[in-house]
């Protein structure tokens, strides 16, 4: 039974991991807390629905689908409301409210459009085979989210510290005026990060409704909760953190439920993060930021 | 004075509501006059709308004493996390205090014999009068106007505009941030308190994420260089969507659409003194 609830607890973590590579790299990068990253998974996950259901197109295409609109969505936002925040160096709190505001335009835009109801895939093309190894059993979609998540935290991982746009993504982080002295293309890259970013939210959010089998305006909310959570844990802007994060929070979900009841399931990840923040405010992995006096 | 009673009779609910918001939207200038991002306030609320209801229907209290426990129990949780939490700076406080509104919120929906879970507390009295809201706004307008004038008031923009400058100035920073907080937890609780006894009803997903994002959203929209800002925004975005009453399925859109633009275009809100100066006042300056 333990194997099991540990499987669950595996690909359970990997979905919130999924989720909140997007939301870390942009706080990585740009500084910025992303509250708008809940709608763009919302957005990737009725994209793919869209052209599924109107155009019948297959689930591979419905990914790509959800990748491009997303990404299309992620460099909207930059452009028409990070960028003008930006260049108006407003304090990092401010971007934050904005996406706030952009969160609930898209959510709300997703219920006039498609209604409140909750969606679904076509069930003939969700992938609904069973593997069963050591008396555990695992579906194929959750192997697909589990090894997903694992290449893009290791791509992601592998890109920023080895390769030359990695370093230049860091030298923005450090501080986006000096990467600018140094001929870095500081602008070009906060669209390609959004973008990129969205991308994943995106590509998330299709995996997820296809693994919790619903399509709703609302779907990216709790999401958004719970990747609030994970990067904490994680520590914010850490691209590994925001694995092991997913999967620590995926674990103490699981097991809750398992050994204290499902009633309390959503007070487990705030209740961890509250702790972590006691214990140790940068998360896991987190660097201080604060300036000492 | 008929008219008057037929407008009241329609109104006065609504009116009543713009007194409650402004009392949070009130709350959380507070905190962020002191440069504090903390979006539990829609929480503290909650707690004291429940504390005070459960005090008149199972304990029986007078409505006095149970908008002192409203403001009470707040206060005291605030206090509590207050210690921890306010370590935190920027984002880490904003993402903090939104966890614990969760956990707020899912504590309320679990405690079911006393909180009657997901289906709320219905039949609460309706002991809130109209000079009860009236009055609230007002002695929370004079303490803070009082506030912003004093030794206090001025650590606050200290700490706002820099915090280790204010340290270095020998300006006790985290008693300041303390203090701002636990008194924003108060003023929530009495909101709270009051919106109880004038609705009838409360449940859990009142004081969830949306409630937290309408209350930032009126003060950023108003305003926060003062106190005017916070109850202009109050009054609008309560006022919006009876205006705006074809709209009715887009209400939390346009709260959102506004959220955007305000930031993007008035980044000091409505209600900023010295814009206001530059476009009416030619004699001032």
């Amino acid at each position: 039974m333990l194997e099991q609830q540990l499987v669950n607890a595996l690909s359970l973590g990997c979905v919130y991991a999924l989720f909140a590579l997007g939301f870390t790299l942009i706080f990585g990068v740009l500084g910025v807390i992303n509250l708008s990253h809940g709608a763009v998974f919302m957005v990737g996950a009725y994209a793919a629905l869209q052209v599924v259901t109107r155009f019948g197109w297959s689930l591979w295409a419905s990914l790509l689908a959800a990748l491009v609109v997303s990404a299309a969505v992620g460099l909207a936002i930059d452009y028409f409301v990070l960028r003008p925040l930006r260049k108006r160096n407003a304090p990092h709190l401010i971007p934050m409210i904005a996406t706030i505001g952009l969160a609930i335009v898209f959510n709300n835009a997703a219920q006039g459009l498609f209604g409140a109801e909750n969606l679904r895939f076509p069930s003939e093309l969700v992938p609904d085979a069973q593997l069963h190894f050591l008396g555990v059993q695992i579906s194929v979609l959750e192997v697909a989210i589990v090894v997903l998540s694992f290449a893009l935290m290791a791509t992601l991982f592998v890109v920023m510290r080895k390769t030359q746009l990695g370093r230049a993504l860091r030298a923005i982080a450090e501080s986006p005026k000096a990467a600018a002295l140094l001929g870095i293309n500081v602008e070009g890259l906060f669209y390609l990060t959004s973008a990129t970013a969205a991308a994943l939210g995106g590509v998330s959010g299709v995996l997820i409704a296809l693994y919790s089998n619903a399509v709703f305006p609302l779907m990216g909310q709790p999401m958004l909760h719970k990747g609030i959570a994970v990067i904490i844990l994680g520590g914010m802007g850490d691209i590994r953190g925001a694995l092991i994060g997913g999967l620590f929070l995926g674990f103490a979900e699981v097991m809750s439920v398992a050994y204290i009841g499902s009633t309390m399931r959503d007070a487990v990840a705030f209740g961890l993060l509250f702790i972590v923040l006691l214990l140790r405010p940068q998360g896991m992995f987190g660097k201080v930021l604060e300036r000492k006096a | 004075m008929e008219w008057f009673e037929s407008f009241w009779q329609v109104y006065n609910n609504l009116i009543l509501t713009i007194g409650v918001n402004a009392l949070l939207a009130l709350s959380i200038w507070l905190t962020l006059s002191c440069g504090l991002l903390a979006m539990a306030n829609a929480a503290f609320m909650g707690i004291g709308a429940y504390t005070a209801s459960i005090l008149t229907m199972s304990a029986g209290a007078p409505f006095p004493l149970a908008l002192a426990g409203g403001i009470a129990a707040p206060t005291l949780v605030a206090l509590a996390i207050g210690g921890p939490t306010l370590r935190l700076s920027g984002v880490y406080l904003a993402m903090a205090t939104l966890g614990f509104g969760e956990v707020v919120r899912v504590l309320i929906l679990n405690a079911e014999s006393i909180t009657g879970g997901a289906l709320g507390l219905n039949g609460i009295p309706q002991e809130t009068q109209w000079w009860h809201v009236l009055l609230a706004v007002i002695v929370v307008l004079l303490i803070l106007w009082r506030l912003r004038r004093s030794r206090i008031g001025r650590a606050f923009e200290a700490i706002n505009e820099d915090a280790v400058a204010a340290s270095l100035m020998g300006i006790a920073v985290n008693a300041h941030k303390m203090l701002a907080f636990a008194l924003g937890a108060a003023i929530a609780g009495l909101a709270g308190a009051l919106n109880a006894h004038l609705t009838f009803f409360i449940g859990p997903s009142e004081f969830g994420f949306d409630r937290g994002v309408d209350i930032l959203t009126m003060t950023i929209l108003g305003g926060t260089s003062g106190l005017t800002g916070p109850v202009l925004g109050a009054l609008i975005i309560t006022l919006l969507p009876e205006l705006l009453r074809s709209f009715r399925d887009f209400r939390t859109m346009l709260n959102g659409a506004i959220l955007v633009l305000i930031v993007l275009f008035l980044p000091k809100g409505l209600w900023d003194p010295k814009r206001l100066r530059s476009w009416f006042g030619r004699g001032a300056h």
